[in-house]
């Protein structure tokens, strides 16, 4: 059974076609890399905590724990740094008021595929850790920080960053979709803690004890700081790289599935 | 599709049958059969929680129908929504719009999702300009707008991509009244002009006669009159008497009004009494002198023309407007003719 007029007929307007899904996420991250561009305060904490912490750990702990041997404390926590300031960063809450307010209902009533409402505000997510890894790079260079493993070992570092970003962002969109709650998607921070400080963001792995230890070894931001830090301070280190790749890769796939499962939910007709 | 009749030129925009929605024991939508023809501004009235936003929600493929089956602009919205969804716009309740960007971007990434190529992407945003008339604000921020303006900025961005069927889930609700003119101004021009099939819920009385060329009033889920709005009026009768009586003798007065010979329907309300009548003029004393004769006073005794009220009193028993002296919210005693609507309304 045929239209009665065609798409174009009604109101004059232009010939609705099937787009793909590139274009499709294209048009959707167009939207949420401006709003992202039109907030640049929000960047704010994620740059002042980081940069706290790093000059606060610094002044605190660099003599004690330079007494170790081969430690440069200023490159050990600059992979910290970048932790402390892409983990969580998402635009969770916008997808939230996107909720709230009907604006994902007038979405969904067009042809948009549905997986690319949250690819496209991953990629604004992309396009803010970069950014906040690149200020926290320059932070390290600024103190004195080299890397080991030249240019090659800074752009993989930087895409470390990023991967892990987004690896994580899967934890408030899934709050977001789930809850539809703007107080629940700000709570979601608070799962950043045990990822964070449950690891040897202060002190290497053998320098630990006791329970911390244990927990440390099964937490994937261990073995993420551990292969930053080679990049950083021990030159080319496949293993580490390597173990660092699969944590992030495994959290992604967790938080991957949670996610696109309850966009799946919240945009079930049923 | 068992039953579809959708040949020819005859094609109706929109076709629903036995549709049911519930959440879990509640049955929003319990059973709704319509049919809209090409062309055709099609109102859909009833109070809050009647099931309208449900019925559009199903109709716009965001909800799935629980039982019963439903095509827009010759689709089934279940097994085809991806060519329902390219063939219609939708304005949902309350503006939905990105506070955060402008007027403009919005128009724009309205006209990308739907996937129109950069030169008609051009020519739309440039009709939708036209169109929302909202001058230099175009490119200010959302924040920044009226009422009005989100709600004619809201219409143009749902005609975008040229949709056959229109959906206006209240599309005046909580705007002034020059606003609300303007909007029904744009409606009519847009029906009339561009031939956009308009499906509008209302809960406004006044909306729903002013603008729909069809009317079907939906009450607890269900479809109770449906018809032009001066066929649903007509079938109330030619008038009607609203009588304001003290609480006490309201029952008493139903009764008695409903012996006077040329009274065709009594209503009871919490404040008085309705009578439909084909002659007012000559009821009115008639049902004065009934009344007087067995001891009832009524406080006022007034005659008009039917209202889409009336019609919605007779349907359900119970008043849409709470302003009404006569009945408001009271239940009609059952067999007092509440449901004495003439045949001949075009019901389902």
């Amino acid at each position: 059974m045929s239209t009665q007029s065609g798409a174009a007929g009604a109101a004059g307007g232009g010939m609705v076609r099937p787009v793909g899904i590139v274009t499709d996420i294209a048009t959707v991250a167009r939207r949420s890399v401006r709003s992202l561009l039109r907030e640049p305060e929000a960047m704010a904490p994620a740059l002042i905590i980081p940069t706290f912490f790093f000059i606060v750990n610094i002044g605190a702990l660099e003599s004690f724990v330079e007494r170790s041997p081969g430690i440069d404390y200023r490159a050990f926590q600059i992979p910290v740094a970048i932790i402390f300031a892409v983990t969580g960063i998402s635009r969770a809450s916008v997808l939230v008021i996107d909720i709230q307010t009907g604006y994902l209902d007038r979405m969904l009533v067009t042809p948009v595929r549905r997986t690319t409402l949250l690819l496209g505000m991953m990629v604004a997510d992309v396009v803010l850790a970069l950014a906040l890894s690149l200020v926290v790079v320059a932070m390290g260079f600024v103190a004195g920080v080299r890397f080991e493993t030249g240019l090659l070992g800074i752009l993989l570092f930087l895409g470390l960053a990023v991967a892990w970003s987004l690896a994580f962002t899967g934890f408030p969109y899934t709050v977001a979709l789930r809850t539809g709650n703007p107080a629940a998607v700000n709570s979601s921070f608070l799962i950043f803690f045990p990822f964070a400080f449950l690891t040897p963001a202060y002190l290497p792995r053998e320098l630990m004890t006791g329970w911390m230890q244990t927990v440390a070894a099964w937490n994937p931001v261990t073995y993420l700081l551990e292969g930053m830090r080679s990049l950083l301070s021990d030159g080319w280190q496949a293993a580490a790289i390597g173990k660092a790749s699969a944590a992030i890769g495994g959290l992604a796939l967790v938080t991957f599935v949670m996610a696109f499962r309850s966009l799946a939910r919240r945009v079930a007709t049923g | 599709m068992p039953e579809a009749v959708l040949t020819g030129s005859d094609d109706p925009a929109i076709s629903a049958r036995g549709l049911v929605r519930t959440f879990g024991s509640n049955r929003a939508v319990d059973g709704v059969d319509l049919g809209v023809n090409a062309g055709e501004i099609y109102g859909f009235l009833g109070p809050n929680g009647a099931g309208k936003s449900t019925t559009v929600r199903m109709l716009c493929t965001l909800l799935k129908p629980t039982a019963g089956q439903a095509t827009v602009a010759g689709h089934d919205v279940v097994d085809r929504p991806g060519e329902v969804r390219i063939r219609i716009g939708v304005a949902l309740q309350e503006a939905a719009l990105d506070e955060r960007q402008t007027g403009r971007e919005i128009l724009d990434l309205q006209a990308r999702l739907y996937g129109l190529s950069a030169a008609d992407r051009a020519a739309s945003i440039a009709r939708a300009v036209d169109l929302a008339d909202i001058g230099d604000a175009m490119d200010a921020r959302v924040k920044t707008y009226s009422g009005g303006m989100k709600r004619r900025l809201d219409l143009a961005a749902s005609l975008i991509h040229g949709p056959e069927v229109l959906f206006l889930d209240e599309p005046t609700t909580g705007l002034d009244p020059v606003s609300r003119a303007q909007v029904w101004d744009e409606v009519r021009r847009l029906n009339s002009e561009l031939g956009v099939t308009v499906f509008l819920t209302t809960q406004y009385l006044e909306e729903a006669d002013a603008l729909a060329d069809r009317v079907a009033i939906i009450d607890g889920g269900r479809i109770v009159e449906e018809g032009s709005p001066s066929e649903l009026k007509r079938a109330v009768g030619a008038d009607v008497i609203v009588v304001n009586l003290p609480p006490d003798a309201i029952a008493g007065a139903a009764t008695v009004a409903e012996t006077v010979p040329v009274v065709d329907a009594v209503t009871q309300g919490r404040r008085g009494i309705t009578i439909a009548t084909a002659d007012g003029a000559a009821a009115v004393s008639s049902v004065a002198v009934a009344l007087s004769g067995a001891g009832i006073h009524p406080q006022s005794l007034t005659v008009r023309t039917p209202s889409l009220d009336d019609v919605f009193l007779l349907a359900t028993g119970y008043r849409m407007s709470a302003v009404d002296p006569a009945a408001d919210g009271g239940g009609a005693a059952p067999g007092s003719g509440s449901r004495a609507v003439a045949p001949g309304s075009g019901g389902p």
